[in-house]
């Protein structure tokens, strides 16, 4: 079993947070696994993206190769296209609906996500609407997980054990909100 | 033994602790910063090693000799461009008879994620003539480290561990051993071979050169330098260093038949086993993280007869980084199509200063103050203000190296052009902004420094400035600025008339001034804010 995932999204979205909880709950459970990062000056509102490969055997390469990947999850809908070539043609695209638009020639939304909609595998979701039902905005990178968490080859409730632990230090109420919205994302990705 | 998840930097940096380590000493550098950040909270937990932020590079490293002096292991980090700051005491520790551990980790950034070039540091480990390991998994970065100061001990020299990105900012799982006590103090035993007069200079040369052949001898036996199916089928051979090897790996069983393969963990490079590989092989594929230094060196070794290939014939691109697939076509292999989607181009997104940083409003007012200026230059330097050369600012017009801006400015001054106006931040000023400004203060050039004091070394993830920004002003007054073109600004939008006067006034005053523009960055009041309400909690 091999599963490799690009993570994708803008500098400040939360993709690095995303890309921990998916790689610890998969090493909890006894996988090989390797987490690429970007750091610096691409994070200051750039691109950003992960390579993040969970295997059960040893893991050679930190970079995916082309046409390899299970999965591009995107935390922004220009962003989950920029890597496409990495995505295996049996892969799946799940990507947010809500467009970071912070340079100017921002491609339509609505015409965005219609083109996203043609991939053969794609899942939309609309999650920082999800993430502020579950009480904060900021949680819209745990809808996302929840949104993954039926394909990823880690069971819901290690995911739930280590979005625990993340934000444990910032108290029980920050946690139950993550936890609501970890399991938003999961309903709408399931329930559709 | 446990097992834990690290990134490629912990992992050096854990292996150093392990390893006995007494002091470490670094300037942040993308991406060498979380190997002193992870020793930072470590030292929080456990009281020790000492592990610190220094001026800069330079610093660092002679800080890490004096250790070794006392008989005690040192790390000194930094990224790939550190290097060239510290190249003077790095040379120079080559000659002496190192007593503490000492190792050097560079991390390199091929394909400059986060940097001005991609210099190959194992260039720099051969032109000191010391010993350099180059890790290729996370596990080998933790084992190198410890190694390295043993090393350090036996050989008397300093010795280079070499990262590159991917490995410094990748996470993997790390097996640890147990851990080895710190050295007593013991002041070195030969001071007169700290000495380097010419005369012991000369001595120490020789030492160094007679023991090459003992460090050729090490590589040759080492576990880093090994050799797999030396008896296979395949018409040609492959050796690989670093990270190139994983990429190989990756493509090895679409090959069919795997070549014969070395791989160069461990410099200097073991010639007669890279002959003796070789054979009766006529061709070689070179896969190297970096420049073509293996690859060029085997010119030498190998008879011309044996087709080498690799970055340098063209055969792997000459430049950037490696990946999977690069190698794949480098072996010949087809590439696999992923997904497209016809006729849609991705507009791309470059970084950006977040919205209401204090340096953008900064460059607003430098703007402002330079209209109807079509001469004028704006020079600058390393950090997030970099961004300022970017739309919409588009402000700037230099960045080369740290502290170039005001050298740079005070130049472009004398040659004629006006106004000059260099921006540095308060970090890279530290770093190495006050020695040129001293050239300009005696020489009271027509220019005009804006030091953005956003009280953080902000492009690396907000470390403590060496020294507050409430000492700014005394020190660039103490270096002799004149206190009339000394001004400390608000850098705030509502101050933005105010502070577009002020730039206006000095950038048309024929001689040195010096203003300081003052607001803290958003992401460390905001993590200043998060660490309170976590505290609270």
């Amino acid at each position: 079993m091999k599963f490799d995932i690009i993570l994708a999204g803008v500098g400040g979205q939360g993709v690095l947070s995303v890309s921990a909880i998916i790689a610890s709950s998969a090493m909890h459970e006894g996988l090989s696994v390797k987490q690429s990062e970007v750091h610096g000056m691409s994070q200051r509102g750039g691109e950003v993206q992960a390579n993040l490969r969970l295997s059960d055997k040893p893991i050679a390469s930190d970079l995916i190769p082309r046409g390899t990947a299970s999965l591009v999850l995107s935390m922004e809908p220009l962003e989950s296209l920029r890597y496409l070539p990495y995505l295996s043609p049996t892969g799946t695209v799940l990507t947010s609906t809500d467009a970071v638009a912070n340079f100017a020639n921002y491609p339509d939304l609505e015409g965005l996500l219609a083109r996203i909609r043609t991939l053969p595998r794609a899942i939309l979701i609309d999650a920082e609407r999800l993430a502020r039902q579950a009480g904060s905005a900021r949680a819209t990178n745990m809808v996302m997980i929840g949104a993954a968490s039926s394909l990823l080859p880690v069971t819901l409730e290690t995911i739930e054990h280590f979005v625990g632990t993340l934000f444990a230090a910032k108290g029980a109420r920050v946690v139950e909100t993550n936890l609501k919205a970890l399991a938003a994302g999961r309903e709408a990705a399931v329930g559709r | 033994m446990s097992e834990t998840v690290l990134l490629g930097d912990e992992a050096v940096a854990l292996g150093a602790v392990h390893a006995g380590l007494t002091a470490a000493y670094a300037y942040p550098g993308t991406p060498s910063t979380e190997i002193t950040e992870y020793l930072i909270r470590y030292r929080r937990k456990h009281g020790t090693p000492i592990a610190q932020w220094c001026a800069n590079e330079k610093t660092a490293y002679e800080e890490a000799l004096g250790v070794s002096f006392a008989g005690r292991r040192a790390l000194v980090s930094m990224k790939h461009v550190g290097l060239n700051v510290a190249a003077d005491p790095f040379m120079n520790s080559a000659l002496i008879t190192i007593n503490g551990g000492l190792v050097l980790a560079v991390a390199d950034d091929p394909g400059m994620h986060s940097s001005q070039n991609e210099q190959d540091s194992r260039l720099f480990a051969d032109f000191a003539r010391v010993i350099c390991l180059e890790p290729s998994s996370h596990q080998q970065a933790y084992d190198m480290t410890r190694e390295a100061f043993d090393l350090s001990e036996r050989f008397q020299i300093p010795i280079m561990i070499r990262l590159v990105t991917r490995l410094a900012h990748s996470r993997g799982n790390v097996t640890t051993a147990e851990p080895r006590p710190e050295n007593p103090v013991a002041k070195s035993a030969t001071p007169a071979s700290w000495i380097l007069l010419p005369a012991n200079a000369r001595r120490q040369w020789r030492a160094l050169l007679e023991r090459q052949p003992e460090m050729r001898r090490y590589t040759a036996s080492c576990p880093h330098n090994t050799v797999t199916g030396a008896d296979s089928p395949a018409p040609f051979g492959v050796i690989t260093t670093g990270l190139a090897r994983n990429y190989y790996i990756e493509n090895i069983e679409d090959l069919g038949v795997a070549p014969p393969h070395l791989h160069v963990g461990a410099y200097p490079f073991p010639a007669d086993m890279i002959r003796k590989f070789v054979g009766g092989l006529r061709r070689v594929l070179v896969l190297e993280e970096g420049y073509p230094y293996l690859e060029r060196a085997l010119r030498g070794v190998l008879p011309p007869n044996v087709d080498i290939e690799g970055r340098e014939s063209g055969h792997v691109p000459p430049d950037g980084e490696l990946n999977p697939d690069i190698v794949r076509a480098s072996l010949g292999l087809k590439s696999r199509p992923g997904l497209t989607i016809e006729g849609l181009t991705l507009p791309p997104r470059p970084p950006q200063l977040c919205a209401g940083c204090p340096h953008g409003d900064s460059f607003h007012a430098v703007t402002a103050a330079l209209a109807g200026f079509p001469d004028a230059v704006v020079t600058s330097d390393i950090g997030c203000y970099t961004l300022g050369a970017l739309p919409p600012y588009n402000a700037i017009q230099s960045c080369v190296c740290m502290g170039a801006s005001v050298g740079m400015a005070k130049g472009a001054a004398e040659a004629g052009l006006h106004p000059v106006v260099a921006v540095i931040g308060d970090s890279t000023f530290l770093h190495s902004g006050v020695t040129p400004l001293l050239d300009a203060i005696t020489e009271d050039t027509p220019m005009t420094l804006l030091i953005l004091d956003n009280k953080t070394v902000g492009m690396t993830g907000g470390q403590p400035t060496i020294r507050p920004s409430s000492q700014l002003e005394d020190l660039v007054r103490g270096l002799g600025v004149p206190a009339d073109h000394l001004h400390v600004l608000d850098a705030h939008p509502r101050h933005d008339a105010h502070n577009t006067a002020v730039l206006r006034r000095e950038v048309e005053h024929r001689g040195l001034s010096v203003i300081i523009a003052v607001r803290e960055c958003l992401e460390t009041i905001k993590r200043g804010k998060q660490e309170q309400v976590a505290a609270r909690a």
